[in-house]
């Protein structure tokens, strides 16, 4: 099986094109620089130095979210509308479990992003080999919310960030159980990574219906929610005139 | 049929994901658009992020649509245009991400579309444009004149200073109690009613073909929000149909001054204020009274709003000059035409 997987979902942009679990090419930029340019020639390069043609990927795999919500709708709009194109699978990883990988040693594992005003993205994952079992679902969460949770697990803890000094103090403070970090180019996604959870994914996406998960409501969702308490529509805000 | 051209052309600048199959620029072969208004509705106006995440659920659903409707193989196209811009950026980069991925895997040249040149050629679905040719552009987010001294040549020789025409609409809406957008009622209200209060018509006679609609929101707001501090009721009817004669009678006078200084052969009206028939009867009556030689084409009525089929038109004629872009394209949010507000003097 031939697979194209790519993360856009942060700064650093990973683009790798595998053949089952073997890397053909693989690409990673770190450059703060827009991702609408950069992802489709970056795929491009990465297929031809593979040897290959867009049109023989059998797979496509995408870091789904959360992460910047630009960056995973360049991402996962590229990735549905390839995999429609050419007739590939799709299917959508965590970005945070991705990051899990970067672990080379089995125990728990938090990776996460700022989120600003003291909130992050994250996950709590326990490690095994390659194989991660989920402790704490991805969510929108305060970190102090993070650190509790890593308490009551109760076990030592790697985080794996680019965001580390934002928060050292924090963990310092609160965390009581040993920490560990992987930062830096160790906090980076790796693509080819991506690529082998995605092959060993069942669970395909609908190429019309998949879209980033955010995590996180619009602030103008939430504010009117609120307002409307009990005013539920069933199914889409958005009709089809034409 | 050997030279026939299709375009697959995407348009996701604003609130409506738009997909369409267009041939030779000027025929229809689908037109998928999907409206989020009712999401909207509920902000009182389009909020950015929810329209960007909207897009990326109808995109791939969208172009599935248009081809399979248009009974087209993506092996027929011959180009896949899109809206890089003017527009919401996380909206725009939904359309231009996926126009470069199906562009890309179908090996397709990839036209770039300025979203006004679309507007100004839904024209083309009544009749080729003539040039010289001006064009009235009234929107949500724009009110300019463009001058097309050619083809696939834009010049802007006046806009709005402040409030786009379909935005000061959309104000005085939400202070008349409707809902967003508002354009349509208060259109339909001001057909009921007279101008009663002769509200400014600022840079009327100003010597230039710039426009200016915040004085009038103004103006407008404070009648009624005076009157609800002294408790007197205001004829509805009569204020919409005040404010929309003010918005109007600006608008065609300049229009009207500028066709009169240039030397065009065709005046087109488009753009989402362009299906309102206050302003459609009135440049009407204006042409057939002063203007009698002037070609007039309205938009068709239901290429007024966003649409991909507009984009179509406008991608086949950057196709024919030659214009391209490759797989680093990117949303332009502020893209503009050239701005030459001395072209008629
Ligand atoms: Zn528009």
């Amino acid at each position: 099986m031939k697979i194209l997987a790519f993360d856009t979902s942060n700064v650093a942009l990973s683009v790798a094109v595998l053949d089952n679990e073997h890397l053909l090419a693989t690409q990673t930029t770190n450059i703060k620089r827009n991702h609408s340019s950069q992802l489709m020639p970056i795929i491009d390069q990465t297929i031809k130095t593979s040897g290959l043609d867009i049109n023989d990927i059998d797979r496509i795999v995408v870091a789904e979210g959360p992460g910047s919500y630009t960056g995973l709708r360049i991402a996962v709009t590229t990735a549905k509308t390839l995999a429609y194109a050419v007739n590939a699978e799709l299917i959508g990883v965590s970005s945070l479990a991705l990051l899990a990988q970067n672990d080379t040693q089995d125990g728990i594992v938090a990776p996460f992003f700022n989120a600003r005003q003291g909130n992050v993205f994250a996950g709590i994952y326990e490690k095994k080999g390659s194989k991660l079992t989920t402790l704490v679902e991805d969510q929108h969460i305060s970190f102090e919310d993070l650190l509790n949770h890593i308490n009551q697990i109760g076990k030592p803890v790697n985080f794996i960030t680019t965001d580390f000094e934002d928060f050292r103090e924090s963990i310092e403070n609160t965390l009581v159980v040993p920490s560990s970090h992987l930062d830096g180019w160790n906090a980076l996604p790796n693509a080819y990574f991506l690529g082998l959870m995605g092959l060993k994914k069942n669970e395909l996406e609908n190429v019309y219906t998949a879209v980033p998960q955010y995590l996180r409501v619009t602030e103008a969702e939430r504010n009117w929610k609120d307002q409307h308490p009990n005013d539920v529509r069933s199914g889409s805000y958005v009709r089809q005139i034409d | 049929m050997g030279t026939s051209k299709l375009i697959l052309a995407i348009e996701s600048s604003c609130d409506e994901t738009s997909v369409a199959v267009v041939k030779n620029g000027n025929e229809i072969l689908s037109n998928f658009i999907a409206t989020q208004i009712d999401s909207h509705q509920r902000f009182g106006g389009v909020v950015p992020e929810v329209a960007s995440r909207h897009h990326i659920e109808q995109i791939t659903l969208g172009i599935d649509q248009a081809l399979k409707k248009a009974a087209v193989e993506p092996d027929d196209l011959d180009a896949v245009a899109v809206t890089y811009g003017p527009g919401l950026v996380g909206a725009l980069l939904v359309g231009v991400s996926a126009a470069k991925s199906f562009a890309y895997a179908h090996n397709l040249p990839l036209i770039p579309v300025n979203h006004m040149a679309g507007h100004i050629y839904a024209a083309r679905f009544v009749k080729p444009i003539v040039f010289p040719s001006l064009a009235l552009l009234v929107s949500g987010g724009h009110t300019e004149l463009v001058y097309m001294p050619a083809e696939n040549v834009f010049k802007i020789i006046g806009e709005t200073r402040d409030d786009a025409a379909g935005e000061a609409y959309d104000k005085i809406g939400r202070v008349l109690g409707m809902k967003y957008p508002a354009g349509k009622n208060i259109d339909e209200l001001a057909h009921q009613g007279h101008d009663t209060f002769n509200f400014p018509r600022a840079m009327e006679h100003d010597d230039n073909f710039d426009f200016s609609f915040s004085g009038l929101k103004s103006a407008f707001i404070n009648t009624v929000h005076h009157a609800d501090q002294i408790g007197e009721e205001l004829d509805r009817k009569d204020l919409a149909a005040s404010f929309q004669q003010s918005v109007v009678d600006v608008i065609v006078s300049k229009t009207k001054r500028a066709c009169e200084q240039l030397d065009i052969k065709q005046l087109i009206l488009a753009g989402g204020v362009a299906a309102n028939q206050g302003l459609r009867e009135t440049l009407d009556s204006m042409i057939k009274k002063d203007l009698p030689e002037l070609d007039f084409v309205k938009a068709p009525l239901k290429l007024c709003g966003d649409n991909g089929a507009m984009i179509g038109a406008a991608g086949y004629v950057a196709m024919q000059h030659g214009e391209s872009a490759d797989l680093t394209l990117n949303a332009d949010p502020s893209l503009e035409f050239d701005w030459e507000p001395d072209a008629v003097r």
